[in-house]
Formats: structure tokens, C-alpha cells, sequence
């Protein structure tokens, strides 16, 4: 069996223009939503705050529930239902850090108990303490820099052999990074100026294939976290496991397409890039479509049965997946042609 | 063919070992091995970040010093107006009298050397003098408190009976602490975050509780109050006390404490020794003080205060309070393992309720389970005979990673049964390269064991380059993470690892097999 035949041949790098127009809509689209809503809708683990799962036996309503927490004296409340309808759970949220305090999940218990007149059950509580969140938050965002850092060196150096020059590019850059961080500066900037930076290094050390893949993967990374910010979802430690994930099945993607243009490079060395590229995506396509299929199947059905605690991270992972395969057939390979253009102009 | 048998050997012994590691996780008492570690998050439990107050270990310490201080001025006869901690470390003193000044600053220079001077003023005869501890002084002193917390709380929980508990330092002044299985997770913090500081003061019987209630606590006093619990109504009950500020003897002499049971009221009671001089202190107290009323104070709460009839000696003595069974249990754990050198404050806290965790286990095996299948029948029918070789590498694949969370004796937690899923889809890809480059060198019309030989050369690079960057970012992961995102960390390392293996050495020994020793002419791809 065959979806695709071997002398198939797309025209994708003549469509790249449109490709970059709808890459640049939904990463202006990701950006404005962020924007709208003051940044990431942070969950717990990184705002702090305290998240409870109550199971009742009889159905109870939100209503219910929450003039049962009035009793408690705690503000801010949210009461949200949780997995399946007929399980009767439900998820409490505050922003307060409140379930250390001595005896609350007793009376919280009964308190529940009290307002829907059947038993509760607390299944999971969850307290984060306002500097652990902040904490968290830190240690978040450093992991998805240096991955995308020593990616970096990888492919500079498997792809170009310039192991040295990319390997003291990142010493420098962590460095300056970490002595900033000494200083009270907020992080999310300084990994955005960070990213900027490696960006600039990546152009003018004409890095062009470690840009390409570094481009595709901001790319994928804004993008999720656009639609995480659109569809309301909150992003909890797991996510960031689910983003990392994503980045690295990306790069997967991405670096089989190098791997066959490097070769095709030296097969067909008198072609044009736009040729080059266009050949070594359409030997791949089998090969990139059956495999974005066969994680689909698993990540589905862990978004479908795999229960409510892991359905936000299946979800990251569905559309990493789908933006991270697009990303290298659409974005990563004709950013090589932009380099080429660029030193043809010169 | 020689090679070829080599190395099917090797792919046996491995396969072997997994085996050999797994099988203790469904049969436990097969064999020494230990069983797959399931996360907090799957067989429920408790887990707990602490950060020790060490700043307070600083305050108690200048406290006790100018305690000292007082005590030193008092015995050489040196007249003072006031001797306070103010500011939390810092102790401020005001000396009258030029003679007075003089004697101070000498007592200072001999026995008080370790104290820095922050300032000094002289005025009308008054000296006005503020001191502190050095820097190096009491970071000692915090990490130190540090120190002693964690190993006061491994004591607690060790004599509360925990299976595999997990203690340990994070960062300068943070406790983790990971109890898997605890139901009760009211009682295990109670039992955690005690300071269990044991007091014996005794009562302020020349003054009015009723007055000082009012407000008017005569200097050198204080109120404190006794809790109790009436057994029907479940409703706290305050009882005020007017209490001498001077700590006579203190838990610090404590040998030993455990519950007894009163014949009388047959009611659970703690009974404590004390060593050779905490008996001595404690007979001299009784002494001193017949017919008075000694106050037990536990963390600034009364337990009781019962009149001393006799002089007590031997150094024993017992703490009363309507206790439950539990509560006295656990009140002589806390004794024993000794008082914390600083209060602890939780500032995090995760539980799990054990049917959540069955839960979670058991729909995430569904989800491997029906993803699996999907994938396995995909590749059966898209590859046929190739297909099935890369469904047996993936359900290879499965046994190694199991087997490797074994061997390495590593966490597995939802997000992980979450990275061995999608290792399953990930997997087929290494196979799906190689499967590709076959196709293609058919199709340039090469026989079939020169495009088996050149698919897997060709595509090994690939593939390696592929997976490395995967693993790149399952490492930092690993570096960055906690918890259950470590264990996801752990189960991608170990599926990248493991489905480069069985595409490249396993497949292709299977490839090789068919190709010279059944002499198939035709692939199935």
C-alpha cells in the first residue's frame, strides 16, 4: 500500500509565500490573544494557588458546591465540572494558598457534604505556594531555552561542522544569561532578548540551517501556546513537558528534510536550491505523513480515553504535532532559500 | 553468518534481562528484583515542600544570648536599664553609670566575644550599645537549622511507619518530602510541621487571669491557652493560663517518650524520662516549688498544669490532655525525634487520593492500549510482511523501556505512561525511515538485498540525528524537572534509546534472517 507515489512532485516551495502569510497570521493571532488576555493563562503550578478534585456520590450542582464553600470563608472561587458527566467531579480553584491551613480538607469535606447532601470525596488537592510558582516558572522557561540552545549546537555542528564556533556562541550566551538573572531582571524578557540575540548570532554567523530549525520551532512553540491562550487552557507543569515534547518531535521532522537536502546537495549540486528543496520534501512526504498518522492514533487516543488529568497535554500534544509537521515541510526548508537569496544579493 | 548469530545473541540476552527485570512487577515474589516505582500520582500519596523558618533559628539563638547576657550582668552585679532583642537578631542594651559601662565592656570583651558591635553611644553617662551576630555566625546557624530540620523530620517519619518515604534537601532551606500510600494526610502534616518545642514553666498564681485577659499581663507573664476538643460537640474549648515567661527545663533533656495508658481513666497518656542532668533540673524544680502549679507547654500550648505535690526524682514525668490513641502516639514520636530548631511552613502541597491513581493507571493503559493496536495494525497493513517485523520491534520496544524503568529502578507517573505512549507512535518512525529508503531503492530496480543493505545504511544517520535531538530535549528535561515530569523525561529517554535500537539492530537482524537463511526473493513491503 502507497498514499503517496514515488514520482510525486508538489510544488511546495512555490507556495512558500502563502505558507508565510498563514504562519504569520496565526503567530499574529497567538500573539494578540496573549496580548488580550495579559499573557498565559498560568495554572497553579506557576501562579500559585491551590486546585482541589471532589468526587460526590449524587450529582451535585455547581450552585451548590459553591454556597458550600461560602461557609469557608475563602475568596476567588471557581468550580468547574471535570472529566465525564456521569463521575460527578468537580474542580475547585483558588488563587489563595489556602490547603496548607490546618484541618481545611477535613472541613472542606464536610462543608461539601453539607450543601449537596451527599458525601465528597476529595480525590486530588493540589497548594502552590506563590514563590514555589514563581520558581517553577523560572525553571520552566530556562528548560525551553537551553533545549532550543543545545538543539543549536547540534545542528550547527552535524550540519555544518561548526561544532566550535556554535559551542562557544551558547557558553556566551548562557553565561550572559545566567550572570543577568543574577540581577532581579524578569525572566520572560530575558529569554525573549536571549532568543533575539541567537537569532541575530545565527544570521550573521550564516548558521542557516540551525536558524531554519530554531525559526520552525518558535514557531511551533507560539503557535501552541496561542491556541492554548484562545481555547482558555491553562498551562501547568505538564504542558511545558508536552511543549518540549513538541520541540523535539519538530526537530525530528524537521532534521530528515535537512538530511535529504544535504544529500540531494551533493547529488544534484548544479540545481537551484528552490529545486533541491522542493525534491528532497517530496521524497520525505511518505515518510512525514505516515509518522505525523501513527503518533495522531496514540496522541488521540490519549486525548480521548486517557482521563482529565492528562487530556490538556494530550491536546498540546495534538496540535504540536500537527503545526510541528507542517512547520517542517512549510517553514524550516524555505528559510534556506532566503538565505540563499540573501547571498546572492550581496 | 557467523556475525549475524553474534548478534542475535546479544539482542536475546537484552531481551532476557527485560524480562528478568519486569516479571517482579506482576509477580512480586519471583525474584529479588524490585518492582516498576509508580509516581505519587498513580498509587497516591502525599508530597510536600517545607521551607524551614531559619531566620527564627537566628532570633532563638541571640534570644537565649541575651538571656545569658541578663543572667551574666545580673551575677557580676552590673547594673542595667534594659537588655531586648529588637528588630528580630539584634540586641540592644543601655548601661547607667561610668562604672557599670566599664565593667559591661570588659564582660563583653571575655565572655561575650562572639557578638558585633553595630553601634555605641555614650551620653550623659549612658552608654547606648547595639550588637548582632557576624554574618558568618548565623548563616552557620541557618544551615545548621537547616540541617537538623531535615534529619528531625526523617526521624518523625521513620517512626511513623511510611513505606519508601523520600526526604530531601532542595536548595538552601527547602524539604521535600514524598510519602506515597499516606491516607491521613491531616495527621501527617500535624506529625510533619510540629515544632514540638517541650517547655515546663510554672504558673503566675500572684496574678488575676481574668485582669490580664483584660489586658493588664504583669511584666515577666504571659498568657497562654489550652485546647481541648469536647467529644460531642467537636468544638474547640480555650482554656487561658497566666504563665511565667522563665523556661525552667525543656524537651532538649528528653531520653525517651512513649504512650501508656492510664489504669485509672483508662485513658492514653505520655510518659517522658529524662537523662542524668534533665532528672536533676527537674528534681530540683519539684523541690523549689511544692504545692505551685508547673505548666507543660507544648509549641506555646498548655497541655497541662498539674500542682506538684512532692519532689519529683528518677526523671520521669508524664503529660496529660485528653489525648486519642493516635494523638499520644504521635505526640511521643515528636518528642522522641526532638523539636524542630525552626518552624516549618508548607509551600507546597500535592495529595492524591489512591483511587484516583487506579484510576489514571488504569485509563491510560486503555489509551496504550487502543493507540497501540491502531498503529500496529496500520503498519501490518500499509508494510504487510515488513509491517509486521516493525510491530514486533515496537512491542520489543515496550518490554525494553518497562524493563528499563526497572532496572534503573526510575518513577513511572501518568505524564510517563504518557511518554511511553508516545514512544509507541514514535517508535514505527526509526522503521518507517528505513521502510522508505527500501521502497525507494526497489524502485531504482536494485535487488532486494542490496535495497535492504543500502535502506538501513542510508537511513541510520537519520535516524541517530533524529532521535539525538529528541533525547536532547528529554535530558533537559530531566535537568529542569520534578516529579512526574522527570518520570516523563525518564520513560522518552528510555523509548528514544530503545526504538533506535530495535530499528537498527533488531529489525535488520530480521531483515538479514529472511534475506540469507530462508533466501526470500521477494520483499513484502
Amino acid at each position: 500500500m502507497q498514499f503517496i507515489k514515488s514520482d510525486i512532485n508538489i510544488d511546495f516551495v512555490g507556495k512558500r509565500k502563502f505558507a508565510y502569510g498563514l504562519s504569520l497570521a496565526l503567530i499574529l493571532i497567538s500573539i494578540a490573544s496573549l496580548l488580550l488576555h495579559g499573557g498565559p493563562k498560568y495554572g497553579i503550578d506557576f501562579a500559585g494557588g491551590t486546585v482541589i478534585q471532589v468526587k460526590f456520590q449524587a450529582p451535585a450542582s455547581t450552585k451548590n458546591i459553591k454556597s458550600g464553600l461560602d461557609t469557608l470563608a475563602i475568596d476567588n472561587v471557581s468550580v468547574q465540572h471535570f472529566g465525564d458527566k456521569k463521575d460527578n467531579e468537580y474542580l475547585i480553584r483558588t488563587d489563595l494558598s489556602v490547603a496548607a491551613a490546618e484541618g481545611f480538607s477535613d472541613k472542606i469535606q464536610k462543608s461539601l457534604a453539607d450543601a449537596t447532601g451527599g458525601a465528597a470525596e476529595i480525590r486530588r488537592m493540589e497548594m502552590v505556594g506563590p514563590q514555589v510558582g514563581k520558581d517553577l516558572r523560572q525553571k520552566a522557561l530556562f528548560a525551553i531555552f537551553y533545549a532550543l540552545l543545545f538543539i543549536a549546537i547540534y545542528i550547527s555542528g552535524r550540519f555544518e561542522f561548526k561544532w566550535i564556533l556554535t559551542g562557544l556562541m551558547a557558553v556566551a550566551l548562557m553565561g550572559a544569561v545566567y550572570f543577568l538573572s543574577l540581577f532581579k531582571v524578569s525572566i520572560p524578557f530575558l529569554i525573549l532578548v536571549a532568543l533575539g540575540v541567537t537569532l541575530l548570532l545565527f544570521w550573521l554567523l550564516n548558521l542557516k540551517y540551525a536558524m531554519g530549525a530554531i525559526v520552525a520551532l518558535i514557531h511551533d512553540v507560539i503557535i501552541t501556546v496561542g491556541i492554548f491562550s484562545i481555547t482558555g487552557k491553562e498551562f501547568t507543569l505538564p504542558i511545558i513537558a508536552a511543549l518540549l515534547t513538541i520541540i523535539g518531535y519538530s526537530l525530528n521532522d524537521t532534521i530528515i528534510v535537512f538530511d535529504r537536502i544535504r544529500e540531494n546537495l551533493r547529488k544534484l549540486s548544479k540545481s537551484p536550491m528552490s529545486v533541491i528543496i522542493n525534491r528532497s520534501v517530496n521524497e520525505t512526504l511518505s515518510r512525514t505523513i505516515l509518522t505525523a498518522l501513527t503518533t495522531l492514533f496514540v496522541v488521540i487516543a490519549l486525548l480521548i480515553l486517557g482521563g482529565g488529568i492528562i487530556h490538556d497535554f494530550a491536546f498540546a500534544m495534538t496540535i504540536g504535532i500537527v503545526v510541528g509537521t507542517y512547520s517542517s515541510v512549510y517553514v524550516a526548508s524555505p528559510i534556506l532559500i532566503a538565505w540563499q537569496e540573501r547571498s546572492r544579493k550581496r | 553468518m557467523k556475525k549475524i548469530s553474534w548478534r542475535m545473541v546479544f539482542v536475546l540476552i537484552i531481551t532476557v534481562v527485560a524480562i528478568v527485570y519486569i516479571l517482579p512487577t506482576f509477580q512480586p515474589a519471583l525474584w529479588p528484583y524490585k518492582k516498576i516505582n509508580l509516581g505519587l500520582d498513580l498509587q497516591g500519596g502525599m508530597h510536600l515542600v517545607l521551607e524551614v523558618d531559619t531566620i527564627k533559628a537566628v532570633e532563638s539563638t541571640v534570644e537565649r544570648i541575651a538571656q545569658e547576657l541578663r543572667t551574666s550582668l545580673r551575677d557580676e552585679r552590673i547594673r542595667y536599664t534594659a537588655i531586648d532583642r529588637v528588630g528580630g537578631t539584634t540586641i540592644s542594651a543601655k548601661i547607667n553609670g561610668q562604672e557599670n559601662i566599664e565593667k559591661f565592656e570588659k564582660l563583653l570583651d571575655k565572655d561575650f566575644k562572639d557578638l558585633r558591635i553595630l553601634s555605641k553611644m555614650v551620653r550623659d553617662d549612658v552608654l547606648d550599645i547595639a550588637m548582632d551576630l557576624p554574618e558568618k555566625e548565623s548563616d552557620g546557624i541557618r544551615l545548621l537549622a537547616a540541617e537538623q530540620a531535615l534529619e528531625t523530620i526523617r526521624n518523625r517519619i521513620d517512626q511513623f511507619g511510611v513505606n519508601e518515604p523520600d526526604i530531601r534537601n532542595q536548595g538552601e532551606n527547602r524539604i521535600l518530602i514524598q510519602l506515597p500510600g499516606i491516607t491521613d494526610t491531616q495527621r501527617a502534616k500535624a506529625l510533619i510541621g510540629k515544632t514540638a518545642l517541650l517547655e515546663f514553666k510554672l504558673l503566675d498564681e500572684g496574678h488575676d487571669v481574668e485582669a490580664a485577659l483584660k489586658g493588664d499581663i504583669p511584666a515577666g507573664s504571659e498568657l497562654l491557652y489550652q485546647i481541648t476538643i469536647d467529644t460531642e460537640t467537636l468544638r474547640e474549648i480555650k482554656t487561658p493560663y497566666l504563665i511565667k515567661k522563665r523556661t525552667l527545663l525543656t524537651g532538649a533533656y528528653l531520653t525517651d517518650a512513649k504512650v501508656q495508658i492510664d489504669s485509672q481513666f483508662n485513658e492514653p497518656y505520655v510518659s517522658i524520662d529524662f537523662d542524668k542532668k534533665g532528672a536533676r533540673i527537674f528534681e530540683r524544680i519539684t523541690e523549689e516549688n511544692v504545692k505551685k502549679r508547673l505548666a507543660i507547654i507544648l509549641d506555646n500550648k498548655v497541655y497541662s498544669a498539674p500542682v506538684i505535690q512532692e519532689k519529683i526524682s528518677g526523671g520521669a514525668a508524664r503529660i496529660t490532655g485528653n489525648f486519642t490513641a493516635e494523638t499520644a502516639r504521635d505526640l511521643a514520636i515528636v518528642l522522641r525525634a526532638g523539636a524542630l530548631p525552626a518552624p516549618v511552613n508548607i509551600i507546597e502541597e500535592r495529595t492524591v487520593g489512591p483511587s484516583l491513581g487506579t484510576d489514571s493507571i488504569r485509563k491510560g493503559l486503555i489509551a496504550m492500549l487502543i493507540g497501540g493496536l491502531v498503529v500496529v495494525l496500520f503498519m501490518a497493513i500499509y508494510y504487510k510482511g515488513a509491517g509486521l517485523i516493525a510491530d514486533f520491534a515496537l512491542l520489543l520496544n515496550l518490554v525494553l523501556v518497562a524493563g528499563g524503568l526497572a532496572a534503573f529502578q526510575a518513577t513511572l507517573t501518568l505524564p510517563g505512561i504518557a511518554g511511553i505512549i508516545l514512544t509507541i507512535g514514535m517508535a514505527v518512525d526509526a522503521n518507517v525511515l528505513i521502510f522508505e529508503r527500501i521502497r525507494e531503492e526497489l524502485a531504482l530496480g536494485k535487488t532486494p538485498r542490496a535495497s535492504v543493505d543500502a535502506g538501513f545504511n542510508r537511513a541510520a544517520l537519520t535516524i541517530l540525528d533524529a532521535n539525538i535531538t529528541t533525547l536532547i530535549a528529554a535530558l533537559v528535561l530531566f535537568q529542569f524537572g520534578t516529579g512526574p515530569i522527570k518520570g516523563f523525561a525518564v520513560t522518552l529517554s528510555l523509548g528514544v534509546v530503545s526504538s533506535v535500537f530495535t530499528a537498527l539492530v533488531v529489525s535488520r537482524l530480521i531483515f538479514d534472517h529472511l534475506l540469507m537463511n530462508r533466501k526470500i526473493k521477494q520483499l513484502s513491503i
